[in-house]
């Protein structure tokens, strides 16, 4: 496999009295799974049109294996991407949708067959694709991006409409992708499901990008260093926190939250000053916490404009 | 020693793109699948058959059933048009004053004057001197002819003087050299010369009888022996508009005289092909007489190849497409905006872009492959419906003007590929416009709409509508050549198209190249 990057660059785009795009800039590395998420309207499937060279920027510029898009010969064989899984002509064939692609890549009828059997499409294939469930488009539309054997991979938003199995089957099959090397872009509005999956995270808004970091970084940043504590003695527990410097709350009668300090520390603290207590815990926010954070204002701001313009 | 250099490897070569035979492929494919739009072709060719079937095999007038070959109905009362050297139907009406001459020989005669009158009432009334005006038609004809029989549709050579176009030498119908010019009056008259020399025949004019030039020659294969020779007159109908007028001109001639072989004293004066079976209209019979040492010869008719499609119950070999055509030319157009249009109704047209960046590759190949099939399909119908039609109309009894098997060939191919190119512009339009019913109406607008107004305007707006817009590629039906030697409205309603058949279709295509050139630029403009 050999490995290739996206690199996205200070990408503007405007359209009409909508910035759509404003700065757009991070890099998805081989290996790793990225997630892509933002509120509805954030930019996420507008950067990706112009990755795929769909869209032209008006400023900036994206980059797959260091090649702009259009520059790219038989294109399916560097980049695979699920953009619209609805996207079928009713009356053709999932396996003809294939064919076609597939000979527009010069690639065989006996890869049609292999990226069908990847998917668990076999038994559909020859059926019209108009009436395909949303859950089979959208297995399709994973058939045709692996078709091309891709390094890079890209999915907008691929789990609207999935059953959950179906969820479970995307998580475990990008992160077989991202394990044989592959860099993949998968976009979310919803930033649970890809907790368990992504390695990374850009969290996006209004066109640009909020935060790029790992997972645990991430939920580091937004946990802090919050302690539980359950205590039969608060006010003690209070008052000896308090000398060691560190701040406590009283959530209810026998509950302390507990910043400024680890749990480890805690438990020392309280050790020391004999102070009872039958639990300590870390307190970690979930990766749902994090996004309602970063991106909260963003949601809220988007809805009222959203609400003027009517898009 | 010599020094091998090698090219540094290309890195991001702009030309980098899907081959083109990939991108034809995928298109193919991707019209193949869909079960629909092959049906919809194959619907096209069958109605497309069917109403040309209809049209030849329904009733027509002027037609009178039973009746022999090359016969036609005017007037109820069946008619013939002589058939020429060549195949084609011909006029062949005229007055001949001749007598035999065996072999090798010369005929010299001067033409002192040329003189005619027009009929007041149209060719459909029959003519009358008495219902004359004087008025020499441009295209009347006196001189010396020569012929091995007085049939009609025989072969010939003549040597002539006409009314407005100077000498001509024309033979076996089609054939025509022109030489020196002017119209012949007292003061100047034409000395004319025909001289047979084996097969070849060789004509000669001069203004004094002394200095002759060669005007033209024909070798006539196959010329017996003994042949006809002698004075003609004939005077073709003249056309105001779509109406042509029966002429009648006569010619004074002097110094006649015949070298060669011996030759018989007693002239015979003959009507060629006049009477109640001619098809071509005429003012009078004609007639000769002496006069002093002058012969007066008066003739009404034309020795020219026959152009009277507009004539009750004529047809031709493309007579019976039009209907056809534009009807499956119409679903045509329906299935080529489908093929693109679809794509940008469900979204298909951006996968179509990511497998295929090249978005002007794209276009092309969904023109190819779709003109590529219709042309397939309508070369099949047209190779069975051109020869059936003019059998059904001529098993009918109606008078088919014969074609050559290049002009049949011709008319099948430029039809389907006026078709082809319909469909190729339409999908171009349908790529810039993104909406069926938009793109539908407008390829329609621009294909059809121009020939229907051409059909109905006429006159001058016709001629320019068939010239400028996408209805020139009808002029791939012209069956019948224009005659620069036969005066006659080459209109549209006759069955004549003002360009020539390679001309209308270069319209076109400059059509269908403007719109795939313009349709590329936006699409490589436009967000996908």
């Amino acid at each position: 496999m050999i490995e290739q990057t996206i690199e996205v660059t200070d990408l503007h785009k405007r359209f009409g009295p909508t910035q759509a795009l404003d700065g757009m800039t991070f890099t998805v590395a081989p290996g790793t799974v990225t997630g892509f998420v933002g509120p509805n309207g954030a930019g996420k499937s507008t950067t990706i049109r112009v990755i795929l060279g769909l869209d032209a920027p008006d400023q900036g510029r994206a980059l797959v294996g260091g090649q702009v898009y259009q520059h790219l010969r038989y294109p399916l064989r560097h980049v695979g991407a699920l953009v619209d899984a609805g996207a079928l002509q009713p009356s053709r064939t999932g396996r003809n949708h294939l064919l076609w692609m597939a000979r527009s890549q010069k690639l065989t009828a006996s890869r049609v067959d292999e990226v069908i059997e990847l998917v668990g499409l076999t038994s559909a294939a020859r059926r019209k694709a108009g009436g395909y469930s949303l859950g089979m488009r959208q297995r399709l539309g994973i058939a045709a991006a692996m078709l091309g054997d891709p390094p890079v991979l890209i999915l907008d938003e691929p789990f609207n409409g999935m059953d959950p199995e179906g969820i479970i089957w995307i998580r475990r099959f990008l992160r077989s992708l991202a394990a044989e090397g592959r860099s993949v872009l998968v976009s979310s509005h919803l930033m649970g499901e890809l907790e368990d999956m992504a390695d990374q995270v850009v969290v996006v808004g209004r066109g640009k990008v909020l935060a790029h970091a790992s997972v645990e970084e991430l939920v580091a940043r937004a946990s802090g260093d919050q302690v539980l504590l359950r205590t039969p003695a608060p006010d003690q527990a209070v008052k000896a926190l308090q000398r060691a410097r560190a701040a406590a709350t009283v959530i209810d009668r026998n509950t302390l939250s507990v910043t400024g300090i680890e749990a480890q520390r805690a438990v020392e603290i309280l050790g020391q000053a004999g102070v009872a207590f039958s639990e300590v815990t870390a307190q970690r926010a979930s990766l749902e916490d994090v996004y309602l954070q970063l991106t909260g204002g963003e949601a809220e701001f988007r809805a009222a404009v959203d609400g003027q313009v009517g898009r | 020693m010599s020094v091998t250099t090698s090219a540094p490897p290309r890195l991001t070569g702009k030309s980098a793109s899907n081959s083109f035979q990939s991108v034809l492929w995928a298109e193919w494919i991707k019209f193949r699948t869909v079960r629909g739009w092959i049906i919809a072709l194959v619907l096209a060719a069958a109605a497309t058959f069917f109403l040309c079937y209809e049209t030849a095999a329904g009733p027509h007038t002027g037609g009178c059933s039973g009746l022999p070959a090359g016969a036609i109905c005017t007037s109820a009362l069946p008619t013939v048009v002589p058939t020429g050297p060549g195949g084609g139907g011909v006029a062949d009406t005229y007055e001949f004053v001749h007598h035999t001459l065996t072999r090798d020989g010369t005929v010299t005669a001067e033409i002192t004057s040329l003189a005619g009158v027009t009929a007041t009432n149209a060719s459909n009334v029959q003519g009358s001197p008495s219902a004359s005006h004087p008025g020499l038609a441009s295209w009347a004809k006196a001189g010396l002819l020569l012929t091995p029989s007085t049939t009609q549709g025989s072969a010939y050579a003549a040597v002539m003087a006409t009314g407005s176009h100077g000498v001509h030498f024309q033979y076996n119908y089609t054939h025509d050299t022109s030489g020196v010019a002017g119209t012949v009056t007292m003061p100047t008259s034409r000395w004319l010369r025909l001289v047979r020399s084996g097969d070849r025949i060789t004509g000669y004019a001069s203004t004094n009888g002394q200095r002759w030039t060669e005007v033209g020659s024909a070798d006539l294969t196959g010329l017996p022996a003994t042949v006809q020779v002698g004075l003609f007159a004939t005077s073709p109908l003249t056309f105001h508009g779509d109406t042509g007028y029966p002429t009648l001109a006569t010619a004074m001639f002097d110094h006649l005289n015949v070298d060669g072989s011996p030759a018989s004293n007693s002239w015979l004066g003959q009507d060629i092909g006049t009477g109640r079976t001619s098809f071509y209209p005429t003012l009078a019979t004609g007639s000769f007489h002496n006069s002093g040492t002058s012969v007066v010869v008066s003739g009404s008719g034309d020795i020219a190849p026959a152009v009277v499609q507009g004539l009750e119950g004529t047809h031709t070999a493309s007579s019976s497409l039009l209907l056809g055509l534009i009807v499956g030319l119409l679903v045509v157009i329906v299935v080529a905006a489908m093929f693109v249009t679809t794509e940008y109704r469900r979204g298909l047209i951006r996968t179509t872009f990511t497998a295929i960046p090249a978005r002007g590759r794209v276009l092309v190949a969904k023109g190819l492959v779709v003109g590529a099939i219709v042309f397939a399909l309508s070369l099949v119908v047209m190779a069975v419906i051109v020869p059936l039609g003019q059998h059904l109309l001529r098993a009918h009894g109606n008078y088919v003007f014969s074609a050559n098997t290049l002009t049949q060939v011709r008319i099948e191919i430029g039809a389907s590929a006026v078709v082809a190119m319909a469909a190729i512009t339409a999908i171009a339009l349908s790529a810039m416009v993104r909406r069926a019913a938009v793109a539908i109406t407008g390829s329609a607008a621009v294909f059809v709409l121009p020939f229907i107004l051409a059909a109905a305007a006429g006159g001058g707006a016709s001629a320019w509508l068939l010239r400028l817009t996408p209805a020139a590629g009808l002029s791939m039906l012209q069956a019948l050549p224009h005659y620069s030697q036969v005066s006659y409205a080459y209109t549209l309603g006759n069955g004549y198209y003002p360009l020539t058949p390679l001309a209308g279709f270069a319209v076109v295509c400059g059509y269908t190249v403007i719109a795939l050139a313009a349709a590329t630029v936006l699409l490589n403009r436009r967000d996908a």
